[in-house]
């Protein structure tokens, strides 16, 4: 009894250090930079048009977000992510422009990106590559697909249902690309939390070991998270294509970066067993505004990029100060 | 407390059935014999200990039960009936549950979700976790095997060492139909933790699984077990009742000088 006396608030301590903190800072930092450009940049920024841009223009970083939750959740990472949003945009736009068929350019975009992932799957389960390596290699080889495949030419989308539906749509006056975003949220946030399959991912991402002696198939869910990273990635491709009204290979190659920052900005751990789905939102929501600010701001694109670097290296030390044991 | 209990080994559970038996088990490793024609039966709601020196071949005998190892001769029984495990999953569907000395637990998810780890319960056309059900349930065993923690949703990191062997310990007599398997479970606990899990453990023969207990120490084993099976370089030496022995005999027949 008394040592429990002794323990309870050490207890209450260690939390308050690591848990709480990590939970908050990403809503800390989006609060900080929104005040920080409604400052500074005044009715520029702080317009109902800009803002909302803003969540659209992120939609597809939020899509591509869900899906690394998860592969951070079980301890694995997925480079690929860039490139695939490449390949699928070009594949689903290709395959519009040569059928006029909405729904076979959506198939085949997101069926190129669900054989991404089974090839990572299958290198980092059944060959037991780390996932590090496998999916560096895969990004390299599906940009250069996306190279190849279109001749470095970008493809146009004319069809009209394939750019309602991934792009300029709206429903009851709401931007599509608004209801993909919390759609995808709201699908990964129930998977994660309320689902065996995301107790599962999140028990082999804390103790692969203790889900393997629990009968968890630690082989199927981390191929099954593979190719759920690589399909929300070929789905924030077929979003791109809908907007911009077309594909090219230079699609989603910086977005890498800016998924894992607002991933990790959420409070997912980058060791495994913590995942944070609305915390990813808020992390890419923060990516986005940081983004639009710094447009706004007049900086050049070299030096956007700059202080975008700085400043995702800061609030990603911020929120990975975690125990190290 | 503990000295008490151990005394009633009067209040034996039905002997007709075996939880698990073992018949003239037999292990080899290529060329290399691990196991030779070992004997052994556990009775429902009897603690039988495994003692022998390293290398004596007590962890491939935990392994076979465990279904990590298929024997290569003999028979393996459970509560009356021939089982094989083609993995440790499968011995786990059959019956057997394994505590780890590293404690297989999760350490970021509430205690409930350790409870129910790969087997957790659903509800609803869309099969979405009943943590409310889970937690409950949780929460009812601990209480009734007396372990004490904050709650059934304090999350495992939470909680000390002792607390959460014993949440290891109630999860595996939980599911398990015919044995509890522990190895080395109070190796990583201090002395006041090994106490109180030695007190859950013994309070499981009430529950009805047999359990089979790796130790070095003999002090416990003698403190909890109905029982002492012996090892020595993959044989088996001997079994005797706790209370027909003592220390002297079991440390001679472990290290051969009898």
């Amino acid at each position: 009894m008394s040592e429990a006396g002794v323990a309870t608030p050490a207890v209450g301590r260690l939390r308050w250090r690591t848990f709480n903190w990590r939970e908050y800072v990403v809503y800390i930092g989006f609060v900080l930079v929104f005040l920080f450009f409604a400052i500074y940049l005044g009715e520029n920024f702080l317009n109902w048009t800009n803002l909302s841009n803003i969540v659209i223009q992120t939609a597809p970083i939020t899509v591509m977000a869900v899906g690394l939750v998860f592969v951070l959740s079980t301890g694995e990472i997925d480079l690929s992510i860039g490139s695939v949003v490449a390949v699928s945009a070009l594949t689903g736009a290709t395959v519009v422009r040569d059928t006029d068929s909405m729904i076979l350019g959506a198939a085949a975009g997101l069926a190129v990106g669900a054989i991404v992932g089974l090839v990572n799957g299958f290198f980092v389960t059944i060959v037991r590559l780390p996932s590090f390596l496998v999916t560096l290699a895969t990004m390299g080889a599906v940009a250069g697909v996306a190279r190849q495949i279109s001749n470095l030419q970008s493809v146009p989308v004319t069809n009209d249902s394939f750019v309602g539906l991934f792009g300029s749509g709206n429903v009851f006056g709401i931007p599509g690309l608004i209801i993909w975003s919390v759609v995808a949220i709201a699908i990964g946030y129930l998977v994660l939390k309320q689902t065996r399959y995301g107790a599962h991912v999140l028990a082999i991402g804390d103790n692969v070991g203790a889900a393997r002696v629990s009968g968890i198939k630690v082989t199927r869910v981390k191929i099954m998270v593979m190719v759920g990273s690589a399909m929300c990635a070929s789905l924030a491709g077929l979003l791109y294509a809908g907007r911009l009204h077309g594909a090219r290979y230079t699609l989603g190659e910086a977005d890498l970066m800016t998924v894992i920052a607002a991933v990790i900005v959420g409070g997912t751990s980058l060791f495994g067993g913590k995942g944070a789905i609305v915390g990813a939102l808020m992390g890419s929501l923060l990516m986005g505004m940081l983004n639009n600010g710094l447009i706004l701001a007049n900086l050049s694109v070299s030096q956007q990029m700059i202080a975008r670097g700085v400043i995702i290296l800061i609030a990603v030390s911020l929120s990975l100060r975690e125990k190290r044991s | 407390m503990n000295s008490e209990q151990i005394g009633t080994t009067a209040t034996v559970p039905d002997r007709s059935v075996a939880a698990l038996s073992l018949k003239g088990i037999r292990k080899q490793f290529g060329g290399v014999v691990a196991i030779e024609r070992f004997d052994l039966e556990v009775q429902p709601g009897e603690i039988v200990a495994l003692v022998g020196d390293n290398g004596a071949g007590k962890s491939t005998l935990v392994k076979m039960v465990s279904g990590v190892y298929q024997p290569t001769e003999g028979e393996i029984l459970l509560n009356g009936r021939p089982a094989s495990f083609r993995d440790a999953s499968d011995a786990r569907r059959q019956g057997v549950e394994v505590v780890y000395q590293d404690l297989a637990l999760v350490d970021s998810q509430p205690v409930y979700m350790n409870m129910f780890l790969g087997r957790e319960l659903t509800r609803g056309p869309l099969r979405l976790l009943d943590r409310r059900r889970m937690a409950r349930e949780t929460q009812e065993l601990v209480d009734n095997l007396d372990v004490r923690i904050p709650s059934a949703k304090a999350t495992i990191r939470e909680l000390s060492g002792g607390q959460r062997q014993a949440i290891a310990i109630c999860r595996a007599t939980h599911w398990a139909s015919s044995l509890v398997l522990m190895d080395e479970p109070t190796a990583a606990l201090g002395v006041a933790e090994t106490a109180k899990v030695e007190e859950l453990i013994v309070r499981l023969r009430e529950r009805g699984a047999g359990v089979l207990i790796v130790s070095h120490n003999l002090d416990q084993v003698f403190r909890i077990s109905d029982r002492v099976a012996v090892l020595r370089r993959g044989k088996q030496v001997g079994v005797r009742s706790i209370a027909e022995t003592n220390r002297n005999e079991i440390v001679a027949m472990i290290t051969g000088a009898a």
